[in-house]
């Protein structure tokens, strides 16, 4: 009986491996675990984005109220294809959005893809090194976290967010965590 | 007319390849003997099939038929015919057909010299090897097709990529195609004998050659790519953990294990299940390094996206083979009854070790290739793991394994005895402490490993031979009884022997070239001299000409060393006119201290200057020898008498056939 199992065991390897990959290639991207949920948000400072007079962006500006914070990069297709909603949140003062400017090979090619498009960020920040992605622990980009008065991540979002993530998730957890702030 | 003659003989081979799939099958099953007898006919025939489809491609590629999609693609009026030739298999669809050739190559090759294997057996292992390639003519003829027409031929075509353009890269595919087809045999042996209920010493014996065959080729394969990543990429590296690379590292690694475990069930009649499960592994790592690398799954998963037809199929057909031939192990695989009882200190227990060294580190090298695949697949950014996770995982575990692989073939089989064993390698001892204390004198500010390393390859090397001078009672005996003895050593102990030697060689050149490399990166004005590892290298400047179907730039070097002139060199640098891509021809002199290796940049300036980039790599060309010993080793084992032992009388030499006392 025992060396039954054992002979099984290759199979049942296998079996999870596939499933694995099964769930990697058909998973909706936008759940994926995230590591820093529940957690402080990552110690961090960023220097401001050229051309902007904010004194760049760091952990501890985020603490006091609700606030997402978007990694973002002007390389990044779906970046640009969530930069209208981004837009729209920010025009209709919902939640403030605070920026951080992924990986640019060059300075100013953050700023000058803000300018061309709009500006939806409270704080930008500049992180071509990745010291801020690795901390935040970004897979990709754009990575939205929303992080809450005290300073910890609540929630990541995978993938550029769009009026449907915002309705069912984001906005919902965003009212959550206000009226908490009494309580 | 060639392309559609091609497609129609690649049809015709797949439904042969059915009926050898199924009827042989079932007459094996039933005792019907004239059904037995169809596997060698349709081994043939679908052989002869394939031969004329790749016949058909090559000859759409040497006429610059460029009426077919994939000759536009891949070729051009002005490439040399050797690379027109190359450009067959250069490409996705192409090299699947030269798969399915070399595939079906080993199934004739099985169907010719498996004179001494029983008529059922022999006609399942081809019928599970048809199996195989209906897999893959499906897969060509339902998803890249290499036959296919454009609707308007254009002038000329979109040329092959220059990288590819190199004598060792048009070899290179072949070989490691060869390696990665030739596991199918022992795959094909394996599920066979799960069919039958059957391992024995008989089909170790059998499984053998087939694998030797396939470890040479893979050997030889990785080498030379390795070799045209040194060369052609002018980076002075030659292995960087590159997927591709793993791709290619991982069968070997499942197919050595194989190797020494298959010795095992030879010798003892244990670990007979573990060898079968090795052999579905070897072949399983050999097909998802044909996929991974050639269906561009691994540089990004977005190509099941762009294609999604071709990914789900590689999906599939990967679940099929791999998922249901370990079924049938986890079914039948209980059934094979291994005897004897297991000491740690022995040869099988040495080559138990071996066997789970190299598992463990296909294993990792697995995970560090597939890892980033998966993280891609949910969603992530491109995560490389890279060459420190490798460097950290891989070396660590070959540590020890190097270590035992020395002391192993001084084991007894049954029961070894450590002491004696270690006594006799006292002397090999003392002479790794002095060769690693050497090169400890000799380069002090060098990283520790290269002294480790050198004591490894030198601990190896000399038990080796220390090993040989044993067995032939070299300096014990007169030298008429050395010399007898020497020539009645086993091919497949020597095989063995020279196996082992050649890596401690690849160990001491993988070492240096790891260890002491000495790099050195400027913008040189003609006659300026640098000093690389103590060679001084002046630049004599470069000058342009032209090649078939690409511009050369051509710097010139002088290398000297203590004022004396050692070699002159010619650095290449072309720029292919169709792709306007440019690839280096690095100068290279080799020596057996190590290689001078320069490669000509960019110009600089108006003063015809140019950025250089100059090496000094260490012992680097032991690597390569080491390479090669070790394929003369599968060569000599191949062709080890044993193998082709009873051929005429199979039924009983098989029954005689024990397993060999300690």
């Amino acid at each position: 009986m025992k060396s039954r199992i054992l002979f099984l065991a290759p199979l049942l390897v296998f079996a999870v491996l596939v499933g694995y990959f099964a769930v990697g290639l058909t998973m909706d991207p936008r759940k994926l675990p995230n590591m820093l949920q529940g957690k402080p948000v990552p110690e961090f400072t960023l220097a401001a984005l050229l051309g902007r007079d904010d004194k760049g962006f760091k952990n501890t500006d985020l603490e006091g109220e609700v606030t997402l914070v978007n990694v973002f990069g002007s390389w990044c297709v779906a970046c640009r294809v969530e930069h209208p909603f981004l837009m729209a949140l920010k025009e209709n003062s919902l939640v403030p959005i605070h920026g951080i400017d992924w990986r640019e090979e060059d300075k100013s090619a953050g700023p000058d893809w803000l300018k061309k498009f709009g500006d939806p960020y409270t704080l930008a920040g500049d992180d071509p090194k990745s010291r801020a992605a690795i901390a935040f622990g970004v897979t990709g980009a754009p990575e939205t976290f929303l992080v809450d008065q005290k300073g910890v991540v609540r929630y990541k979002h995978v993938g550029p967010i769009n009026q449907n993530s915002w309705d069912e998730i984001i906005h919902p957890l965003i009212k959550k965590l206000r009226e908490g702030k009494g309580s | 007319m060639s392309a559609e003659l091609g497609h129609f003989t690649l049809i015709l081979a797949l439904f042969v390849a059915i009926v050898q799939a199924t009827l042989p099958l079932i007459g094996a099953q039933r005792n019907y003997a004239p059904w037995i007898a169809l596997s060698k006919p349709t081994a043939y025939c679908q052989f002869a099939l394939v031969v004329i489809s790749f016949g058909c491609l090559t000859h759409l590629y040497i006429t610059s038929d460029f009426s077919v999609l994939n000759v536009v693609q891949n070729s051009h009026t002005a490439k040399p015919m050797l690379y027109k030739i190359s450009g067959v298999w250069g490409n996705h669809e192409g090299s699947l057909l030269l798969w399915v050739q070399i595939l079906s190559l080993f199934g004739a090759a099985v169907a010719l010299f498996g004179a001494n294997l029983p008529p059922a057996f022999r006609s399942r292992v081809l019928a599970v090897q048809a199996m195989i390639a209906i897999g893959f003519y499906l897969f060509i003829l339902l998803t890249s097709n290499p036959f296919e027409r454009v609707e308007f031929p254009p002038l000329n075509g979109r040329d092959l990529n220059p990288l590819l353009q190199d004598p060792g890269l048009a070899f290179h595919p072949p070989m490691l195609y060869l390696g990665y087809v030739g596991f199918s045999i022992a795959f094909s042996f394996a599920i066979a004998a799960l069919i039958e209920g059957r391992v024995d010493a008989a089909w170790a014996r059998w499984v053998r050659p087939w694998t030797l065959a396939a470890w040479m080729f893979l050997t030889g394969g990785i080498a030379l790519g390795s070799w045209w990543a040194y060369y052609e990429l002018g980076w002075g590296g030659w292995w960087f953990w590159d997927p591709v690379e793993n791709a290619s590292f991982m069968p070997w690694l499942a197919g050595t294990a194989l190797l020494h475990s298959a010795v095992v069930v030879e010798k003892r009649e244990t670990l007979k299940g573990w060898t079968v499960l090795l052999a579905i592994i070897a072949f399983s790592m050999s097909l998802l390094g044909t996929f991974l690398v050639r269906s561009g799954v691994l540089t990004s998963v977005h190509a099941f996206a762009t294609d999604p037809a071709r990914g789900v199929f590689i999906l599939a057909l990967l679940i099929i083979v791999i998922g249901g031939s370990l079924a049938l192990f986890a079914w039948r695989g209980p059934q094979l009854k291994s005897g004897g009882l297991f000491q740690p200190i022995s040869r099988e227990g040495a080559l138990l070790f071996n066997n789970l060294g190299m598992t463990v580190a296909t294993a990792a090298v697995l995970l560090g290739t597939l890892y980033p695949l998966f993280l891609d697949a949910i969603g992530g950014s491109k995560v490389s793991v890279g060459a420190p996770f490798f460097n950290a995982v891989f070396i660590p575990l070959m540590i020890p394994m190097v270590i035992a692989m020395a002391i192993g073939p001084f084991l007894n089989w049954k029961r070894g005895d450590l002491i004696p064993a270690l006594s006799r390698l006292k002397l090999v001892f003392m002479l790794a402490i002095v060769g690693g204390a050497a090169t400890w004198a000799m380069e002090m500010d060098g990283p520790f490993m290269g002294v480790i390393g050198i004591a490894l390859a030198v601990w190896l090397g000399a038990s080796t031979l220390t090993e040989l001078a044993g067995r032939i009672h070299l300096f014990r005996a007169g030298p008429a009884e050395t010399l007898r003895r020497l020539g009645r050593v086993p091919r497949a102990t020597w095989g063995m022997t020279l196996g082992h030697f050649g890596l401690a060689l690849a160990i001491a050149g993988m070492t240096g070239a790891g260890s002491w490399k000495v790099e050195s990166i400027q913008t040189m004005k003609p006659g300026e001299m640098v000093n690389v590892g103590g060679y001084e290298f002046t630049f004599n400047g470069a000058e342009q000409s032209k090649g078939p179907n690409y511009d050369i730039v051509t710097g010139k070097f002088t290398a000297r060393k203590d004022g004396k002139v050692v070699t002159e060199m010619l650095a290449e640098k072309r720029a292919y006119r169709v792709r306007s891509m440019p690839t280096t021809e690095a100068a290279i002199h080799t020596m057996i201290s190590g290689d001078l290796y320069a490669v000509i940049g960019d110009p600089e300036g108006n003063e015809g200057a140019y950025v250089t980039r100059l090496y000094f790599n260490p012992l680097v060309v032991w690597m390569w020898i080491g390479a090669i010993v070790m394929v003369l080793g599968g060569a000599v084992s191949v062709t080890d008498v044993r193998h082709r032992i009873g051929v005429p009388h199979r039924r009983r030499s098989a029954a005689t056939t024990k397993p060999a006392e300690a």
